[in-house]
């Protein structure tokens, strides 16, 4: 298709799609760095969810009337259109959730609890959000499981010298496909196939990855993927769980209720087909729509345009801060853009990260200031909290720039 | 958007800048409480000396955090600092009323908060008041552990 093969975007065009982009935050015209928080949302997305309440409003997979049918059929429309574009096997494979953090506590809790028990080692790393640390800290609380932590290597990536090693005797291997605070793209594929060769399941985070990088399940090797809507365009309140289709149907399931199930007496129930076993009561639907028509958008672009992008303007951030402010800002993580994607965590002298934000609110600089909830990686870099500017494909050197200005009055203050 | 003049007031850079009454006491005499804001790891830990006649005879302040939580725990240690407990505590009030976080009772002029006035601009960046107020839970946790 021409459209896959495009490899370049124009982002100012882009920026139109985006109505929040044209807003101004005090008089002046708002510079959005913060999508590794939350992306801003095209039109084509608010208006299908608008359309969804206006015109097909009706609860799914019940009502045997028209609209009832027409709102069944967009909402699965979305599974079969998430499903092509992480290359899955079947839409069976695709689980509606609420976001990543639910759909990695659904694996926590119905495969490791099924699978796992005291002394099973769970190998993670140390780069981790803390939607990928908790939900195994409270499986280890109950089932005794352990956990060994990869570390970071001097570039800012994982350090796989021991992997092997790491990886000895270990059940579950849980990692994140794109840090959200180092950007940093760890080599998947090499260490999904080692956690296989100990017979490991592995699960990934790709709140990060998948809204920035071409996704393809069986290229990554992993088992299951987590990912969340918000992120790539969507709405809040939808992500997806993504498992290979034998997993998930051995596994029991994770919350009970309506849609979840084939029948129910008074002594017991028999659970849903995949993958509606693993969704109990009423979908957010129009979350679910506005997912899809997020997911459209992206791939009409094209991923691979998008990390293109991405890449390029992290390139340039990185090429152009350090020069005008050298030691005083301190970008953590790879230099090399081909294993970074466009998370720029800093530091800027000693100025406190929310002192940094503040300032760049003044200008309209939006980023984000904190642990962002990664508080053992904080931790490991020695720091308590680091500003952080993430880009996405609406925005442009003109963006980095601004930040820059920015934070000359950042120095102004706190010089 | 208010100004940032408002927030990062000449006084409170400052404090920031010279903290005073920086340090560690030995506990006992001195009681040691810490104070943590999730939101940003703002760190504020207290110790805190009361002599017999129930006055505050010493206060030190350690820890990390953005300008306002490390100005404001500076600027209170200076303003309690010599202070009878219910004084002590009457400041606590009289601040958090101008943060708007404690209503009720008679409404202070800031002008019986001295330095501690300077920090009023915080009230209009909502999410920096719980910088500005954690000193002051973290002294009351101080004062009333046992
Ligand atoms: C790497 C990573 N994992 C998980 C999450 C959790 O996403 P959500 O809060 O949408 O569940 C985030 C988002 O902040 C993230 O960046």
């Amino acid at each position: 298709m021409e459209l896959n093969l495009k490899l370049n975007l124009d982002a100012s065009t882009l920026k139109a799609d985006f109505p929040l982009l044209g807003r101004e935050v005090n008089g002046k015209p708002i510079v959005y760095l913060d999508s590794a928080a939350t992306s801003q949302k095209p039109q084509s997305v608010l208006d299908a969810m608008d359309d969804y309440y206006r015109s097909i409003n009706a609860n799914v997979h019940r009502g045997a009337y028209y609209i009832a049918d027409l709102a069944t059929t967009a909402m699965e429309e979305t599974r079969s259109k998430v499903q092509r574009f992480i290359g899955a096997a079947s839409p069976r494979e695709i689980i509606l959730t609420k976001n990543a953090t639910e759909a990695i506590n659904l694996v926590a809790h119905s495969w490791g609890r099924e699978y796992l028990s005291e002394g099973d080692v769970i190998v993670t790393t140390i780069m981790e959000h803390h939607a990928n640390i908790v939900p195994w800290h409270i499986l280890c609380a109950d089932r005794g499981t352990r956990l060994r932590w990869l570390n970071l290597n001097v570039n800012g990536n994982l350090k796989l010298d021991d992997l092997d090693e790491t990886l000895d005797g270990a059940r579950l291997v849980v990692l994140s496909a794109m840090s959200n605070v180092l950007g940093a793209i760890p080599p998947i594929r090499q260490i999904a196939d080692a956690a296989h060769e100990k017979g490991a399941v592995v699960v990934l985070d790709g709140a990060q990855f998948v809204p920035h990088l071409p996704t393809d399940v069986a290229e990554l090797g992993a088992d299951f993927l987590a990912f969340s809507g918000h992120k790539m365009c969507g709405p809040t309140g939808i992500g997806v769980l993504w498992g290979r289709e034998d997993l998930l149907e051995a596994m029991p399931p994770f919350l009970g209720g309506g849609e979840m199930i084939l029948d129910v007496t008074t002594e017991g129930f028999l659970p849903n087909d995949l993958p509606w076993k693993f969704e109990a009561g009423t979908p957010p639907i129009a979350e679910a729509i506005g997912l899809g028509a997020a997911v459209d958008y992206l791939a009409d672009i094209g991923m691979p345009a998008i990390r293109e992008h991405d890449r390029k303007l992290t390139a340039y951030a990185l090429r152009t801060l350090p020069g005008r402010f050298g030691d005083k800002l301190n970008i953590h993580g790879p230099a090399d853009t081909s294993e970074r994607g466009g998370v720029l965590s800093f530091t800027f002298g000693d100025i406190h990260a929310h002192d940094i934000s503040q300032v760049l609110d003044g200008e309209a600089v939006c980023v984000r200031a904190g642990h962002h909830c990664a508080k053992p990686l904080m931790d490991t870099l020695g720091v308590t909290a680091t500003a952080r500017a993430s880009v996405y494909l609406y925005n442009d050197e003109s963006d980095i720039d601004a930040l820059a200005d920015a934070l000359e009055r950042v120095g102004d203050f706190f010089g | 958007m208010p100004a940032l003049e408002d927030l990062y007031r000449e006084i409170v850079l400052d404090h920031y800048r010279n903290p005073r009454n920086r340090g560690e006491l030995p506990c006992p005499p001195a009681k040691r409480a810490k104070g943590f804001n999730p939101l940003c790891g703002d760190e504020v830990i207290v110790f805190v000396e009361v002599d017999e006649g129930g006055r505050i005879s010493d206060v030190r302040i350690d820890g990390q955090g953005c300008s306002i939580s490390q100005a404001a725990a500076s600027m209170m240690s200076v303003s309690v600092k010599g202070k009878t407990l219910s004084e002590a505590r009457e400041l606590e009030r009289a601040f958090k009323t101008m943060m708007v976080i404690e209503g009720g009772g008679s409404p202070s002029s800031p002008a019986d908060l001295g330095d501690l006035a300077a920090l009023q601009g915080v009230k209009k960046f909502p999410v920096r008041i719980k910088c500005a107020t954690l000193c002051w839970n973290t002294l009351s946790e101080g004062l009333t552990t046992e």
